[in-house]
């Protein structure tokens, strides 16, 4: 029991210290009916290399999404990370240290934080961002619930275009509510939302790229909402795009909440992710999770603290703006280094480039007979319409070992019209050899 | 005429005719530490005695400020957002939170003058 | 008003005393946007060929004012950060509530397997067998240490979870037509979350009362009890770290009146293997991956909060959820006709924290976790006999479980608080205890060695934190109250930071 330090010994050595005989006497306030008497049915201690063969047999039985053409996005994207993230991120003293509820000790995580806070309000364009939030769709959860709480109001209103799964949770959330209005799936992003908007309004909730890629014209939407009192929600998943496409702030967005995956962290299977929340400074006491501020010590040197906490559940218990307990520490750190590797020069480039390789895509696919590309404009992801059943030609591309975009019907297994359309992303990883393979595959497929 | 009556929940009401001045104790100011913000009504709210009114923040603390009385806001003390440590500064003066109507008939029954409260926070 | 009396003092306070900080390995680091500059960059791109962009009008035009640093640069920023941080890695950590154990390489190692790391939540099934696999896998090892008939693997937190198992008990009580149940008790020594939980969902919360002893009082439970109820939430073991002895008559009563027992796991760590939930009667209780099963907690997260849910919520889980048929394992990612109250989060929760969790429980075995849990009760109750020579203790008289619970009574007349006996732990090189809480004790302080303390360790921590007893006692008052003076920073002003917000860098 290699992590257990204690020799036979010194137990017997600590147990006459306390003063008893057996350690069952520790849970002597254990009602003795309740106490396990027969050991659970378990498999025993293992050897290191014993649990490794385990776990490489489990990994061994997925394809991974290097192991060959792969265009799948959605929410979550496949990029490329230095390896100086990963190594750094695994130091003892990031990896390892709770919560920084000492500041005195815990300097590193705090002006880590400060700096974080600082890139996510420069790339949204907003005023302020909190430590981060559990990942994209819960941030946009917790985003609709400090509007209600902003501006007294109740309705919500949700684009048709919002990721179907974000869309259910903020439902979940609501508990489908009255107050809440979901748009009906709107694949090329042209439903008004405009006419939704009344003086009852709390917030509108708009996607850009959205689910199926289209970019939207948030401005009006937001002056929109602004004159009745409303406040304007802008979704980001993929935030590598704000390195080309226009700051969600500086269209008039009220919040911005991202997904920040892209940044710093693996596909991972989902999770874990890092959520971004940024709004302006005047909303920042209705702001839920946690935030960091600069201060002084004792002798005025400069340092951070966790602030604003009074917002926050271990104080204000049942008046609390979230029951969120937690940020999403590691991750964020993970998306802070990454950011601060690839700067504003890198930045760009990156997002030049993910965006070049998708426009390849998407010209390539068009000249497909039975394709149809359905975007106007996008940045590295899009929908197309296939002749056929989508999720069925996606079955016979992954027979081909080509992961060849995602079926909406995955997600709006309900909605028989859309049963013939397919997400499809590219990114910096994205070769030509990869998409001439997918094209070939496909047109195969659909002769 | 003025006089300056005290809840036992630690706010004092400073009576002025049919107005009044509400904010915490010099005693509540000092038991809750440095406050940091203070969440003040809109004025023209009105409130029930016991009603939340406000909420006082220390920076591990917040703390609801209840109605003394059956009142309507009138004012609210807007440089508390600015400098919320006037309420350690001078709780009974610069500190006060909102001042307020008074029903005709409230009841103040309840509130205890200067000598009692004192012995009540002994 | 309410006098919510946790506004101990805030501001740094004054001192002119410069022992602090500075030496030669533990400079002090400038800001990213003090260093680095937006013509650098430490990412290497290949050129982009000109090519007819397809972003309409929505190219941005605001600059992005993200400074970039060089390969180096990033590794000498981010190591120079880290070493003013204290982690597990460097020392026991000792606070309460939190389980701060030993994080196993070999956790990390597993998670970062391409098979785990490089694949999407949303490709076909098919070619995610192992994932499944492993996703149920783990589910079946938290049931079995439960014994409990079905888990929601989705919640993202601890926090998360409660929600999660609130909303269950929710949709279970709207399903027999009792969605007018609307009161939810907590015992006032609950964690924040509990009541937070609550609220978040509309219940009223009603506070339950313990006993002198420390623990939940059953008439107290009994007397709340009305067909109002929907539910109580329990800790247990509880937050001033005592086995709950009536919480099988607890969760008898809240059944009788209808109502479900939500167990709040954070504590679990003490009784694995030893104790199974379920055969308590809770209802719902989530798991905390990072405390009980080694997730490394990350300078604040991600956690991972499972949810164990009884036969009576099982059909209320959240989607996905993993069905097991006789074909095998099916991923179930919709409502559709099924009871499931919906969905938590995008995607399946936090794999990384699962593929961790479970090569954790592999490594240690039914009998090794077992085994840890009985340690940890152990380390807990020999440093409650070494400390309770000086040191208060409010439920004294009992045994703890995982954790020991002081009050400042021993600190009476000496000018010396919890506060600061906790910064004056920092100075002989420990993290502080948990602090001001549970609420139920004055200037509480709440120590919790977990299992990976040696013997050793423990001795020297016990010698440490009685010598700083022994100098309160004698008097030496500076010693705690201008603590920390040997850590990179004195103590700061949280007061200031609270009134005027600094969020982020600005140019100055």
């Amino acid at each position: 029991m290699r992590y257990l330090p204690h020799s036979d010994s010194d137990r017997a050595k600590m147990l006459a210290a306390i003063g008893v005989d057996s350690a069952e006497e520790l849970f002597s306030s254990v009602p003795d009916t309740l106490m396990l008497r027969t050991p659970l049915d378990l498999p025993p201690h293992s050897p290191e290399f014993m649990v490794e063969n385990h776990m490489r047999g489990l990994a061994g039985k997925n394809r991974t999404c290097d192991d060959g053409p792969f265009f799948i996005g959605a929410g979550a994207y496949r990029h490329h990370v230095p390896a100086s993230v990963d190594h750094l991120i695994q130091r003892s003293e990031w990896l390892t240290a709770y919560t920084p509820y000492q500041p005195e000790i815990s300097q590193g995580t705090l002006q880590m934080l400060f700096e974080f806070q600082t890139q996510v309000a420069h790339l949204t364009g907003m005023e302020v961002a909190n430590a981060s939030m559990y990942d994209g769709s819960t941030a946009t959860a917790e985003a609709v619930l400090m509007a209600r709480r902003l501006t007294r109001r109740e309705k919500t209103v949700l684009s048709g275009a919002l990721h179907p799964q974000y869309k259910d949770v903020v439902a979940t959330y609501l508990s489908e509510d009255e107050g809440l209005i979901c748009l009906p799936p709107d694949p090329l992003g042209v439903a008004s939302l405009v006419e939704h908007i009344d003086e009852k309004t709390a917030a509108v909730v708009v996607q850009t790229p959205d689910f199926y890629g289209n970019l939207h014209d948030i401005e009006a939407l937001a002056s929109t909402a602004h004159e009745v009192g409303a406040l304007l929600i802008v979704v980001v998943t993929e935030i590598i795009a704000l390195g080309l496409i226009e700051a969600p702030g500086a269209l008039g967005a009220d919040i911005v909440v991202a997904e920040g995956q892209s940044l710093g962290n693996p596909l991972g299977f989902g999770g874990p992710y890092v959520g971004l929340l940024a709004t302006r400074q005047k909303f920042v006491r209705q702001m839920p999770g946690r935030v960091c501020g600069e201060t002084v010590d004792a002798e005025g040197k400069r340092g951070f603290v966790l602030t604003l906490s009074t917002r926050e559940q271990h104080i204000r218990r049942e008046k609390a703006t979230s029951n969120i307990c937690t940020n999403a520490g590691l991750c964020a750190l993970a998306f802070s280094i990454h950011l601060s590797m690839l700067g504003e020069k890198g930045l760009t480039a990156l997002a030049e480039l993910n965006h070049a390789n998708a426009c390849i895509l998407a010209n390539a696919l068009e000249k497909l007979p039975g394709v149809e590309v359905l975007n106007k404009t996008f940045f590295n992801e899009f929908t197309i319409r296939v002749k056929g059943n989508a999720a069925k030609h996606i079955e016979a591309l992954t027979a081909r070992n080509i992961l060849g975009g995602l079926p909406v019907s995955r997600l709006e297994p309900q909605m028989p019209a859309l049963a013939d359309l397919i997400v499809l992303s590219a990114t910096e990883l994205t070769t030509n050899e990869d998409i001439t393979a997918l094209v070939l595959a496909l047109g195969e497929e659909l002769a | 005429m003025t006089k300056t009556l005290f809840s036992e929940d630690h706010e004092y009401v400073r009576l002025e005719g049919d107005s009044a001045t509400i904010g915490i104790s010099n005693y509540a100011q000092e038991q809750l530490g440095d406050i940091v913000f203070v969440e003040l009504p809109a004025v023209g709210t009105s409130f029930k005695k016991g009603d939340e009114i406000a909420v006082v923040e220390s920076v591990k603390a917040a703390s609801e400020i209840y109605a003394p009385l059956d009142c309507t806001v009138t004012e609210v003390n807007e440089a508390l957002n600015e400098d919320p440590g006037k309420v350690n500064m001078d709780a009974m003066g610069e500190g006060w939170l909102i001042r307020v109507s008074l029903a005709a008939d409230a009841d103040r029954s309840h509130l205890m003058d200067e000598a009692a409260y004192t012995t009540h926070t002994a | 008003m309410s006098m919510n009396q946790q506004g101990r003092p805030t501001n740094a306070g004054k001192t002119t005393d410069s022992s602090a900080s500075e030496s030669a390995l533990l400079p002090s680091e400038p800001l990213l946007f003090e260093i680095g500059s937006k013509d650098h960059t430490g990412v290497d791109l290949p050129d982009v060929k000109p090519f007819n962009h397809r972003l309409g009008a929505f190219k941005r035009t605001t600059p992005l004012e993200l400074p970039g640093l060089s390969e180096p640069e990033t590794m000498r920023h981010y190591v120079r950060l880290s070493r003013l941080n204290y982690s597990i890695d460097s020392g026991l950590y000792p606070l309460g509530s939190c389980t701060m154990k030993h994080n196993p390489r070999l956790n990390e190692k597993m998670a970062r397997l391409p098979g785990f790391s490089q694949i999407h939540p949303l490709q076909p099934v098919s070619t995610v067998g192992g994932a499944i696999e492993a996703l149920s896998e783990l589910a079946r090892w938290l049931m079995k240490l439960t014994r409990t008939s079905a888990v929601a693997m989705s919640p993202k937190a601890g926090a998360h979870g409660e929600l999660c198992g609130m909303m269950a008990i929710r949709a279970a009580h709207l399903e027999k037509g009792e969605g007018n149940r609307s009161i939810v008790l907590v015992p006032e020594s609950a964690h924040g979350t509990n009541p937070a939980t609550a609220a978040f969902l509309g219940y009223k919360v009603k506070a339950i009362p313990a006993k002198a002893d420390g623990t939940v009082d059953i008439s107290a439970v009994e007397d709340a009890l009305s067909p109002d109820v929907a539910a109580i939430m329990l800790t247990n073991p509880n937050t001033c770290g005592l086995f709950e002895p009536d919480v099988k008559k607890i969760a008898d009563a809240i059944h009788a009146a209808g109502a479900y027992f939500y167990c709040d796991g954070a504590n679990f760590n003490a009784i694995m293997g030893v104790v199974c939930p379920g055969d308590l009667g809770i209802d719902a209780m989530h798991i905390n991956l990072h405390k009980t099963f080694s997730t490394p907690h990350g300078g604040g997260g991600p956690g991972a909060g499972p949810v164990v849910l009884s036969k009576a919520l099982a059909p209320f889980t959240p989607v996905p959820f993993i069905r097991e048929t006789a074909s095998g394992s099916e991923l179930v990612e919709h409502v559709g006709e099924s009871k499931s109250f919906g969905r938590l989060t995008a995607f399946h929760g936090q794999m990384g924290m699962f593929t961790r969790a479970l090569t954790y429980m592999l490594s240690h075995g039914g009998d090794g976790l077992a085994q840890a849990a009985k340690d940890a009760v152990l380390n807990a109750n020999y440093l409650k006999a070494r400390l309770s020579e000086l040191f208060s203790m409010p439920y004294g008289e009992q045994f703890c479980m995982h954790e020991v619970l002081c009050d400042d009574d021993f600190l009476k007349g000496t000018g010396v608080t919890t506060l600061d006996f906790s910064k004056a732990m920092i100075d002989e090189g420990y993290h502080p205890m948990t602090m001001y809480f549970p609420l139920v004790v004055h200037g509480a302080m709440l120590i919790e060695p977990t299992e990976s303390e040696s013997l050793k360790e423990l001795d020297r921590f016990a010698d440490t934190m009685l010598e700083l007893a022994r100098a309160a006692h004698a008097g030496e008052v500076e010693r705690f109250t201008s603590a920390p003076t040997k850590a990179p920073l004195r103590r700061l002003d949280e007061t200031g930071a609270a009134r005027n917000p600094k969020l982020k860098w600005t140019k100055e």
